[in-house]
């Protein structure tokens, strides 16, 4: 492989790994924030097991995401020079204010969320907390801007050069397509995250576990979960009929739609075969992609065909990712309903089958989410900006052996993290929301130190509330 | 408003807030990075349990300024960006493999039981190779990038040079001697006597450093000696060294009798006197000897939009961040918050 594919395959595995921690962190955060206030405002030390729980959790998903986003930061110069070169003036600044505006608000205020629930007040923990979850959404506010532009690229015009140079900013960040990608992005990651604190729930429920707080995050999941899971499709098809209009091509890929059509089918399933230009095995269910996408009979869709072979996206994957997130939209939307039936029928804590079926839809927000941005980025393709510059015109003069080199460590690298994340995960949440456990086992490594420095000193724990008044 | 900001200090301006942050970074960075340094020279586990307490809070806020200094790059002087960063290409990604693993075993040290000592050496590894990587980059920007029709034109090797190798040393010497500052003045008892001990060789390391660094930069870049032995400069850079070497020997004799937050300040001195050095060697360029701030900055459009934000922003960030430290300020004590709890217990 050249060094333009390899660099490509770094950076979707790179920024893949990446989008897994942001996902499930600015949706913990608000929960943990809303355990926070829930906490400071009523005294319910249920809310407060909860809220340190989920703290726990989520540091050690901030932690992962902070240290894979710096990679992020930098690979953009070190592996596509050209690109940035290119759009240093657009988007430069664009990530300097994701810096200044949100990184900065989160890491200052981190250290007081995960450490100072014991030095400062309850209000005050409930401030910090909401400023870090505030940081998450304004960092994805930018970095969905800049995506957005590369995507439906406006308000700037390219010289000679190439250099793009920008005309109007309130154009660069408002473009056609962003509002639709904030909103699905986001109600992605609340999605997901009501999944997930769903599942672990369910796993408590299951063992008879923290009874009292399970019920009470697995039916704040459940309601969340159950407005959002059709709201995220509402905003799909919204975000789909977006596309349709700013990237045909992109859309008939996903849809495989090779020819220009009035009337279009859906295709529920088949193999797009690039090089006949044609689908092979096709089951299809007529006018239906017409209906949903025009929102009439007999409404026009551009297919594949309109633009040369060259400026084709690799249809197959952008096909097949579409699917399995659309799928999984819908396994989550079926879950939410037949917890809300349940719900009604006095049965959601104790049906076990069901206790069952949230578990294993814990995962599923993130396969989603992989999979939409793999529609996403390789619909874009051959373009890095859409319809301006090809990918293969963007990269850096960076040797293909040393690409190589770091493509193999990341992968190990970030393989081995993975593993060490479920490893650690796993246990603080199979070891659940307690919290009223005496102080003197509240210091892990303690009890190892050979020398009596610590554990002969009665050093207080304010953060687990040994302090009557407080707890 | 673009009238301003078309004059010729606007570089000037930007070349500042980019000293700026590289500077907070260095310095904020460093101690933490120090920290990891020593953690494997600290005697007990205690000790080790008290280290990485007493940075825990902060570290995240420390590392945000690299990215600061990426993007900030990108932003306003993107030739930086797009021409050095593949010239650095393996020592930013091996640094940022190491900032991956000390990051993480923040989070995973205290979940280990079986083997918290993998996550004790990730974290001691992780600090030191990311040092040592900053100091290659260090010495290979000294010494310069071959750069060809305006992009880099070398090798993944180019940056490799015994200047990156010195640098690199010194750099590990140097932030070691700021974690060992931080330590006496966050920690007491046996972890306190730890570092200050320490100190003394960390002190040695870097000073010795420095001193070869200065030499061999001289020796073997010859714009850069031009620029600090031919007349007037020589006069007018004299005290530079002069004062390193007063904060030098301040330093070695303030280790044990100075009061406890002394040896870091000093420490911090230090860096900020070498940095002022780099500058007075690499003044006016981005990319030594190729591009200049004047050549390399972006457009006044994206810069006008830029210096708002850092303006109103940094300041306010600057005042959080202060906060931060505030609310953990005096000894550190040992306590778990969020990461806290292994399964044993």
């Amino acid at each position: 492989m050249d060094a333009v594919a390899l660099s490509r395959l770094q950076f979707a595995f790179t920024i893949g790994f990446h989008i897994l921690w942001p996902t499930l962190t600015i949706g913990t955060a608000w929960f943990v924030t809303v355990l926070s206030a829930l906490w400071w405002r009523t005294g319910n030390t249920v809310y407060r097991d909860l809220m340190r729980f989920w703290m726990r959790l989520f540091a050690l998903g901030f932690g992962m995401g902070v240290v894979t986003g710096i990679v992020l930061s930098y690979e953009i110069g070190t592996n596509w020079a050209g690109f940035s070169r290119s759009v240093a003036n657009v988007l430069g600044p664009l990530f300097a204010y994701e810096t200044m505006t949100a990184f900065f608000l989160e890491a200052g205020f981190i250290g007081i969320m995960l450490f100072g629930e014991g030095r400062v007040s309850r209000g005050a923990h409930f401030f910090a907390c909401l400023m870090v979850a505030v940081g998450a959404l304004i960092s994805s506010t930018w970095i969905i801007a800049a995506n957005s532009w590369m995507q439906t690229p406006a308000g700037a015009i390219a010289d000679a050069d190439g250099i793009y140079h920008v005309v109007s900013w309130w154009d660069v960040i408002f473009t056609a397509s962003f509002p639709y990608r904030l909103a699905h992005m986001v109600c992605a990651s609340f999605l997901t995250c009501s999944f997930v604190i769903a599942g672990v729930s369910a796993l408590h429920l299951w063992r008879g576990q923290h009874v009292a707080a399970s019920r009470t995050a697995f039916s704040m999941a459940l309601w969340l979960a159950l407005v959002l899971a059709p709201l995220q499709i509402v905003i799909g098809d919204m975000h789909g009929r977006n596309t349709m209009v700013e990237q045909p091509t992109k859309l008939a890929a996903m849809e495989g739609l090779w020819e220009t059509t009035k009337g279009p089918a859906m295709t529920v399933i088949a193999w797009p075969d690039m090089a006949a230009q044609k689908n092979l095995y096709a089951i299809d269910i007529p006018h239906l992609a017409s209906l949903y996408l025009t929102h009439s009979w007999d409404g026009e869709v551009q297919g594949l065909k309109a633009v040369p072979e060259a400026d084709q996206p690799y249809v197959p994957v952008v096909f097949f990712a579409f699917r399995i997130m659309a799928g999984i939209g819908v396994v989550l939307l079926a879950t939410a309903i037949t917890g809300f039936v349940l719900r009604l029928r006095g049965r959601l804590f104790t049906a076990r089958w069901f206790q069952i079926v949230t578990m294993a839809t814990t995962p599923l927000g993130f396969l989603a989410v992989l999979a939409g941005w793999t529609v996403t980025e390789s619909g874009r393709q051959p373009w890095i900006i859409y319809g301006a510059l090809r990918t293969a015109d963007a990269a850096a003069p960076v040797a293909a052996g040393a690409v190589t080199t770091s493509l193999l460590i990341f992968f190990a690298v970030y393989n081995v993290l993975l593993l060490a994340f479920v490893w650690f995960a796993g246990r603080v949440a199979l070891k659940g929301p307690i919290d009223s456990s005496p102080a003197a086992r509240e210091h892990p490594g303690m009890e190892r130190s050979t020398l009596g420095a610590f554990t002969t000193s009665p050093v207080p724990s304010p953060v687990r509330g040994t302090d009557p008044a407080r707890a | 408003m673009t009238e301003l900001l078309q004059a010729d200090y606007v570089p000037l301006f930007f070349a500042a807030v980019a000293v700026f942050c590289v500077t907070v970074y260095v310095l904020a960075d460093g101690l933490d990075l120090g920290v990891g340094i020593l953690f494997l020279f600290a005697p007990r586990d205690a000790d080790r349990d008290l280290m990485m307490a007493s940075i825990e809070p902060v570290w995240d806020g420390n590392e945000t300024w690299l990215v600061m200094g990426g993007t900030l790059l990108f932003a306003a002087f993107p030739a930086g960006y797009y021409i050095l960063l593949p010239a650095f290409y393996l020592p930013i990604m091996f640094m940022l493999f190491a900032l991956i693993f000390r990051g993480v075993a923040f989070g995973f040290r205290l979940q280990a039981t079986r083997f918290r000592l993998v996550w004790d050496i990730a974290f001691f590894a992780g600090s030191v190779l990311a040092t040592f990587c900053q100091g290659l980059i260090l010495g290979g920007l000294i010494a310069g990038v071959p750069v060809e029709n305006g992009m880099f034109a070398g090798g993944p090797f180019s940056f490799l040079n015994l200047l990156g190798v010195l640098c690199g040393v010194g750099l590990v010497g140097g932030y070691a001697l700021i974690g060992a500052g931080w330590l006496i003045w966050k920690t007491d008892g046996a972890t306190q006597v730890f570092a200050r001990e320490i100190a003394h060789a960390a002190l040695i390391l870097t000073g010795a450093m420095m001193a070869l660094v200065s030499a061999w930069s001289a020796w073997s870049v010859p714009e850069v000696a031009a620029r600090w032995f031919a007349l007037p400069n020589l006069l007018l850079l004299a005290p530079v060294p002069l004062v390193t070497l007063a904060v030098i020997v301040a330093l070695w004799r303030g280790i044990w009798e100075g009061a406890q937050a002394r040896t870091f300040l000093l420490a911090l001195a230090l860096f900020a006197l070498g940095l002022v050095g780099l500058i007075v060697s690499l003044w006016p360029y981005l990319v030594p000897r190729h591009v200049t701030v004047w050549d390399g900055m972006s457009d006044t459009q994206s810069v006008a939009f830029l210096a708002v934000g850092v303006a109103i922003i940094i300041p306010i960030v600057l005042a959080y961040q202060a906060h931060a430290y505030w609310v953990f300020r005096g000894k550190t004590v040992h306590e778990h918050g969020a990461y806290g709890g292994h399964a044993g217990s």
